[in-house]
């Protein structure tokens, strides 16, 4: 019988067994974990059920801490029930999994193993996270495959059924969770096999059921609670015999063979690595190529890892074993040896102390940490960690995969050491995100798996940036199952679907002799090979790599696909490759194209034929010339003048070097230099805007509305441009006091994501061609050296007197330099034009406390980040705690600006006599409430550090570390809905409840955006979002209802392209306002499912038919005895559906499931109705949503 | 008093058909309008750009930013089933030929001869009784002769008739240098009715804005006074089925496109304005005329006036307007 195969990551492998095998599913998104709940929720949505004949329920919590406390209770009412997570949500569920573990409750959590936060997120794979729960009293099964992911999940929930011992199923995030494998599915029938219904039913009878009440969770004292905790030993002494004996069970049943712990290797080795999870494939590898020459090498690999069974450990171990090293992809700092070595340790201890070691004498044991953060664990390196135990004196607690300059703890690895197989076909592919690279790749790896033996691999590496990011896409294809669990090292075909790629990256590092190089090219072939880089004609030369050329781009065009290339390029790898006969591989192609784009309508799929048929005319061999002669070279990655640690560490990072920075490169504790993205021209767009001065109205909503700051407004005496480059454009200042100012609009084009919100927002039009407004796209090439050089000028140029400018002015208030610029937010993003305001108007003296989310991801991701510095080198101080803690973090900060505030106050009494009773007094009495106040606060202080820097008394050198806290400073709590709504609320309302002087801006897309799209609290009725899929039912939550209701917070709801003023005044408002305030920002986004060159027009229809209510709430009116509650937007003067309607994430439900789309506008409709008649009420007859204790 | 008339082939109980329009858009419209007693309903328009649009920008929606960024590769869930083709059209169609008793006619409005045609096809599966194919369209480049236009036209309505068996009528516009020829060819192309005339939307100026804004407003009885005279020079002529549409208010306007030589007469905006229960009116309205000028049956009344059958046949043409001009002399003109 052919086995039943299926082409997915780790994620959807586990998934499916877990919704097999559960009735309840309760989750909230995490990367790497998210999908496993996004299928289940689809699935369940879809009417898929699991082994009993019914749909499991899947429900989203608020926060991990949430969903673990659903699983308990759900588990304690006796629904099997399941949970997915990682990283720091996992830390969330401890609390939760000690309570599930001592109430013997089965269970098996699973999780993609990922790096915590520490003095950094990471997102990828490590066991940080799983290995921080080892006392928790959970088993812990490990997968080092896709596989396995789909095996031990299987496996596990068995063993729990049995054991009463929860288990944490745990594979590598994204190596294992996102790489795309060929598996053998494991059928019903056999799942169905495995599980016990008596051990179900066992389950259920234990539940809380007030048929026959019992009562669990009591509070115990010193008399018992001990003996208590000691009851479960049995149980767990039992786990690794009940284990084993499932998977024999398995073996028998699916015909797949695990072990506890697995050893493969020399029957008699000497040196045997002992790795758990995917590291433990890389291994194999490396062992098994080893081993075949003859070494004496073993790989022990760990899958139970808790209970630790110390017989099975050594049963496992060849009797030969004279050396062991344990590796560890975690650090424990502090610790005598990381977790799995110092369980070995202990157990050898424990064996040799009873004489029971199998082996001759007792092994030499050494520890290592590897792979953390998804680093590279390749065969080089376990070669190097064998290496070091053949050594006499090797290493212990090495590190290996990096450079230790600093401890000296890295085993150095030798490059050239490579054991990909010659008969597996080793693909990479360098696009663009926007290119569809990796969906064509996906759809390349199920073309090959499902209709050819092979077994097949894909693992994708995307760059941080969310526009114009870069993927590489690395494929297997081979006869035999793949454990290569790293990049390819030796490519034997190479697409490089952008030809500017060649000149930031070296595409051709990993092409093996004789590789097959795809470039897509705009040239013709002869332009093409003396547009290459020198480097990489030489690299085609030496490598006699077969070179072919396509212009993808003007195939795309010609059949109508736009930008997309995905079909061009990969109908062109199927056509060169060899891979499968190139006819039937064409046909195939066509046959995807159907499935995968058949629901989307028959023209999609017409197109996408059509390119197929037209890429073989248009792909040429090259030929390639004897000699490199290009006089390209690489440009570096960042310009001459950036500074040296931009040079030497960002740089390198920027281009594709960071792995071989040494740890003496990166900072102790997580501290950067702000103001880096500068350094980083990604000239991402072919066209940027435009501006025509003779159109202009002056009016700075262009630059406004930027979401990247990359249009700059300055105004400056013509003095000031006598040195100005040729092309440098000026006009005269509009205006009663213009004078003969000189008002300059300059582009920072090389920044520019070409999103062209800025013409969008442009009120004026050219006279002759009403088409063109003062500001219009045009193509970057032809101007970039001229703009470039522009814009350098440009900046030497005085900044705007702050002090002499109308913070109310909208205008006036592009002329502030913005202090967050060029970041890596999606082209048009919604976001960053509040945050970017915010950094105008208070950045040189604020402070960002940013909750994870996409704000933290732009903000703050390496390699450059885009808050940035003024001339006098102030700008905002900017940190990321965590996700859930972000009002109270910056809650924190408020503390510390008061704390110090009054002490410098108290400490500048006692001095009085040393400073002068005036300054002093000039000091504590400064309102500070405008610009100039603040700047002559600033002078005071300057004048009071150069007087304290001269005494000697201990309270002058106390206060110089404190005076900089006398100037009024400006708290930002800054995060997404997802944050506010949901995982921060309840910090966020004691935060707001207390008072304190805090300003918390919610950048509110009403979905979880980093993540990819996930339904929060704010989401609206009738939108679908994952977890969402059937459209939401419930209304959006009110959150500046609830914080109105204090009386005493400052909230607005604003949208910037409906009232670009009255989102101006809002910040000022909200900053001048003595107590807590709330800014409730509309923010469209690409998860809405819309043109980004549309988010002006979505924000104004939103606030016209209803859906966003602009108003302002300042207690403030009230102690002046006026309505608090203002009104900014006019009666809803649209339906609901003329704006949602124009909406994928709402339109789209009325293409899957009309009806209920049908009546979920009704109920949108009625919900947008009621609350503006509440609104309306409340704004009219006084405004009291509640009693007002102003300020 | 015989109310039944046959168009395309189709046996109506009374001329009065709901042409495509709002109405036509739920099961629920379709039974008001049987209800109140049209003889046949017009779907609403299936239009070939509006299909494809939607397909696309769905597509381009949901691909946009994907596989980009490793926490979102995706930002919306997974739906198997899309309804972007005509799927939804079709669903309305079948319940309604399920629901009613009248035939209802499947609108296409396309403008190419490409896959799209393959819809008429399913119109015919869902229970459609005949097809009206709307040939919207303007011919913008000055390269396309005339002749060109209307090859493209008749090779639409020829693969539109190849594909089904049920009638096909073709809406036309009147914009023609020889309407009457090719009122023609569309006979000859296959066509088993014509439908004179669709509308087209004249752009409008927005003055502030300095936009273009398209309009529609409803057709006024004003209107019907082109139709009038082409169904009038057509009948007689062409041995095809013919039916007015645009303008029609009022019961008047229906005897006067029937006596002109309609088969049937279509209506959306009376229906708009004063809801599909004004349709039993416009019928009542018809039989009141019908029994005040003594006629017994619509066939005795189908083109009673068409240029055949009046006293001065060159109504119809250029002499009326030499006539109307000095009319118009004398009554303004002239006088003191």
């Amino acid at each position: 019988m052919k086995k039943l195969t299926g082409i997915m990551d780790g994620n959807e492998a586990t998934a499916y067994i877990a919704h097999k095998t559960n009735e309840v599913c309760a989750i909230y998104p995490i990367t790497p974990s998210s999908p496993m709940g996004e299928f289940s929720d689809e699935w369940s949505a879809g009417n898929k059920k699991n082994i009993w004949g019914t749909i499991p329920l899947v429900a989203e919590l608020q926060s991990e801490g949430g969903a673990s406390g659903a699983v308990h209770g759900a588990l304690q009412t006796g629904a099997l029930t399941t949970t997915f997570t990682a990283s720091q949500g996992l830390l969330l569920m401890i609390p939760n999994m000690y309570k599930i573990a001592g109430e013997l409750t089965a269970t098996v959590f699973h999780v993609t193993a990922r790096s915590l936060a520490c003095q950094a997120l990471s997102i990828f794979g490590d066991h940080s996270d799983v290995l921080a729960c080892r006392a928790t009293g959970f088993a812990f099964l490990c997968s080092a495959s896709v596989q396995e992911a789909m095996d031990m999940a299987l496996i596990a929930q068995a063993a729990t059924l049995e054991s009463r011992v929860p288990f944490l199923h745990f594979f590598d995030g994204f190596r294992t969770s996102h790489e795309v494998q060929k598996v053998n599915l494991i059928p019903e029938d056999q799942i169905r096999a495995m599980i016990n219904d008596e051990l179900v039913f066992a389950h259920r009878a234990r539940a809380l059921n007030p048929e026959k009440p019992v009562l669990r969770g009591t509070a115990q004292n010193p008399d018992v609670y001990f003996q208590g905790r000691e009851t479960v030993n049995p149980f767990y002494d039992q786990v690794p015999g009940i284990v084993e004996k499932v998977m024999a069970q398995f073996g028998k049943i699916v015909g797949r063979h695990y072990k506890l712990f697995d050893y493969s290797g020399a029957p008699d080795a000497e040196r045997v690595i002992v790795v758990m999870g995917s590291g433990a494939e890389a291994a194999l590898e490396a062992v098994n190529f080893l081993a075949a020459k003859g070494e004496k090498v073993g790989v022990l690999r760990v899958h139970l890892y808790r209970p630790f069974s110390a017989k099975h450990f050594l049963t496992a171990l060849p009797k030969s074993v004279k050396a062991l090293a344990v590796l560890d992809r975690t650090k424990e700092p502090g610790c005598a040896g990381e977790p799995m070595y110092q369980d070995v340790l202990t157990v050898l201890g424990e064996a040799q102390q009873g004489d029971a070691l199998p082996f001759a004498k007792m092994p030499r044991v050494i520890g290592g940490r590897y792979g953390l953060s998804s680093k590279e664990f390749t065969p080089a390196m376990v070669k190097a960690v064998f290496d070091e135990l053949a050594k006499p004196q090797p290493k212990n607690h090495f590190t290996v995969g990096i450079n230790d300059d600093v401890g000296h703890t890295s085993l150095t690895c030798d490059p050239k050491f490579i054991t990909e197989s010659p008969k597996v076909t080793r693909a990479m592919f360098f696009g663009l995100g926007a290119d569809g690279t990796v969906g064509a790749n996906k759809n390349t790896i199920k073309i090959i798996g499902d209709e050819t033996d092979l077994y097949t691999q894909g693992y994708f590496v995307y760059d941080s940036k969310k526009s114009g990011s870069r993927t590489v896409s690395h494929l297997r294809f081979g006869p035999e199952p793949i454990l290569s669990t790293y990049l390819v090292q030796a490519a034997n075909f190479i697409g490089c679907h952008q030809f500017n790629f060649l000149e930031k990256t070296d595409v051709l590092k990993y092409a093996a002799e004789g590789a097959v190089f795809l470039l897509n090219s705009p040239y013709s072939q002869q332009e093409t090979w003396e547009r290459l880089p020198r480097s990489v004609q030489q690299q085609i030369i030496d490598r006699k790599v077969k070179f072919y050329v396509i212009d993808a781009y003007k195939v795309a065009a010609a059949t109508g696909m736009g930008t997309r290339i995905n079909t061009i390029m990969q109908t062109c790898f199927f056509a060169i490759s060899g891979v499968l006969p190139k006819d039937e591989a064409i046909e195939k192609i066509k046959g995807a194209i159907k499935k995968t784009y058949g629901k989307k309508g028959e023209d999609v799929v017409k197109k996408n034929f059509e390119a197929v048929d037209q890429t073989l005319a248009n792909l040429h061999a090259m030929k390639v010339p004897a000699t490199a002669t290009s006089k390209v070279e690489m440009p570096p990655p960042v310009p001459a003048e950036a500074p040296d640690y931009v040079k030497n560490v960002l740089g390198k990072i920027m281009s594709d070097q960071g792995d071989e920075l040494p740890v003496s490169a990166m900072p102790v504790d997580g501290t950067f230099p702000t103001g880096t993205t500068q350094w980083e021209k990604r000239n991402i767009s072919l066209s940027v805007p435009v501006w025509d001065p003779k159109t202009c109205i002056q009016c700075g909503n262009c630059a406004y509305v930027c979401p990247h700051a990359c249009i700059r407004m300055k105004t400056v005496s013509p003095t000031a441009l006598a040195q100005a480059p040729q092309g440098f454009v000026s006009t005269q200042l509009k205006g009663k006091d213009a004078g003969d100012k000189r008002y300059i609009l300059q582009v920072a084009v090389e920044d520019c994501t070409g999103c062209a919100l800025c013409v969008q927002a442009c009120p004026a039009k050219n006279k002759e061609q009403v088409s063109r407004r003062a500001i219009n796209m045009e193509d970057k090439d032809p101007i970039l050296a001229r703009e470039r050089a522009n814009f350098s000028f440009f900046q030497t140029l005085p900044e705007n007197d702050r002090t002499t400018l109308d913070m109310t002015s909208l205008r006036d208030v592009q002329f502030l330099q913005p202090l967050f610029e060029f970041s890596g937010a999606c082209g048009g993003c919604g976001e960053t034009p509040y945050v970017k305001l915010a950094s105008q108007l208070f950045g040189d003296r604020m402070i960002v406390a940013n909750a994870t989310g996409c704000s933290s991801i732009y903000g703050g991701n390496l390699p450059t980040t885009p808050w940035a510095k003024n001339k006098e080198g102030r700008g905002p101080a900017w940190s990321n705690s965590l996700f859930e803690d972000n009002a109270e973090f910056g809650f924190g900060y408020s503390l510390t600006v008061e704390k110090h505030r009054e002490l410098a106050g108290e400490l500048l009494k006692t001095l009085a006599a040393d400073v002068g009773e005036t300054l002093v007094s000039e000091i504590l009495g400064a309102k500070q409430a405008t610009e100039a106040e603040i700047a002559q606060q600033r002078q005071r202080v300057a004048t009071l550090k150069g007087k304290l820097a001269t005494s000697k008394k201990p309270e002058a050198r106390n206060l110089l570390t404190l005076a900089d806290m006398l100037v009024k400073r400006s708290v930002w709590i800054m995060g997404g809905d997802g944050w506010a709504y949901d995982i921060g609320y309840g910090g966020l309302d004691h935060v707001l409840a207390s008072g304190r002087k805090v300003n918390v801006l919610v950048l509110d897309t009403e979905v979880y955006s980093n993540t990819g799209g996930q339904m929060s609290k704010s989401t609206p009725i009738g939108a679908v979002a994952k977890f969402a899929a059937g459209g939401k039912r419930m209304g959006k939550k009110d959150l500046g209802m609830i914080a109105m209701s204090y009386g005493n917070v400052y909230v607005a709801k604003i949208a910037m392209g409906a009232s670009p003023r009255q989102t101006l005044r809002a910040f000022v408002e909200a900053d001048a306002y003595p107590g807590p305030s709330l800014i409730i920002a509309y923010s469209h986004c690409i998860a809405h499912g819309i043109d980004m060159i549309n988010g002006l027009r979505q924000q104004k229809l939103a606030v016209d038919s209803g859906h966003w209510p602009l108003y302002r709430y300042n207690p403030l009116l009230a102690a002046q005895g006026q309505n608090p509650l203002q009104l900014d937007s006019k009666q809803p003067s649209i339906p609901l559906k003329d704006y949602i309607y124009t909406e994928i994430r709402y339109k789209m439900l009325t293409h899957s499931n009309p009806e209920v789309a049908k009546q979920l506008l009704e109920d949108g409709q009625k919900f947008v109705n009621d609350r503006w008649a509440m609104y309306e009420k409340l704004a009219a007859n006084g405004g009291a949503v509640a009693p007002v204790v102003a300020g | 008093m015989n109310l039944t008339t046959k168009y395309m082939g189709l046996e109506l109980r009374n001329p009065l058909i709901a042409s495509a329009g709002p109405l036509s858009e739920t099961v629920d419209g379709i039974k008001k309008l049987e209800t109140a007693g049209v003889g046949a309903v017009v779907m609403f328009s299936l239009f070939e750009e509006q299909l494809q649009q939607e397909a696309n920008t769905l597509d381009a929606s949901l691909e946009a930013g994907t596989e980009s960024f490793a926490e979102s590769l995706s930002y919306f869930p997974h739906a198997d089933d899309f309804k972007v083709g005509p799927e939804q059209y079709l669903e309305i169609l079948h319940a309604a030929s399920q629901q009613v008793q009248i035939p209802i006619i499947g609108s296409l409005n396309g403008i190419s001869s490409k896959g799209w045609i393959e819809y008429a096809r399913k119109m015919q599966e869902a229970g459609a009784k005949g097809i009206e194919l709307n040939l919207y369209y303007i011919p913008t480049d000055p390269k396309m002769s005339a002749t060109a236009v209307e090859k493209q036209k008749v090779a639409v309505v020829q693969a539109v008739k190849a594909a089904v068996t049920i009638p096909v009528a073709v809406k036309l516009s009147p914009f023609f240098t020889s309407m009457a020829s090719m009122a023609r060819k569309m006979k000859r192309a296959g066509a088993d009715a014509l439908v004179l005339f669709n509308r087209f939307y004249q752009p409008d100026f927005d003055l502030d804005e300095l936009t273009v804004s398209p309009t529609l407003h409803l057709s006024t009885a004003e209107e019907i006074r082109l139709p009038l005279r082409w169904l009038a020079i057509l009948r007689g002529q062409l041995r095809i089925s013919l039916a007015a549409t645009t303008g029609v208010q009022t019961s008047t306007e229906v005897v006067k496109y029937l006596l002109a030589g309609a088969d049937a007469v279509m209506t959306t905006s009376a229906l708009l304005h004063n809801g599909p229960g004004y349709a039993t009116q416009l019928i009542a309205g018809l039989q009141q005329w019908m029994e005040e000028h003594e006629y017994r049956s619509i066939k005795q009344m189908k083109g009673a006036m068409s240029q055949k059958s009046v006293a001065d046949p060159t109504a119809f043409e250029r002499a009326n307007y030499i006539k109307i001009l000095e009319k118009y002399k004398s009554e303004y003109t002239l006088k003191p």
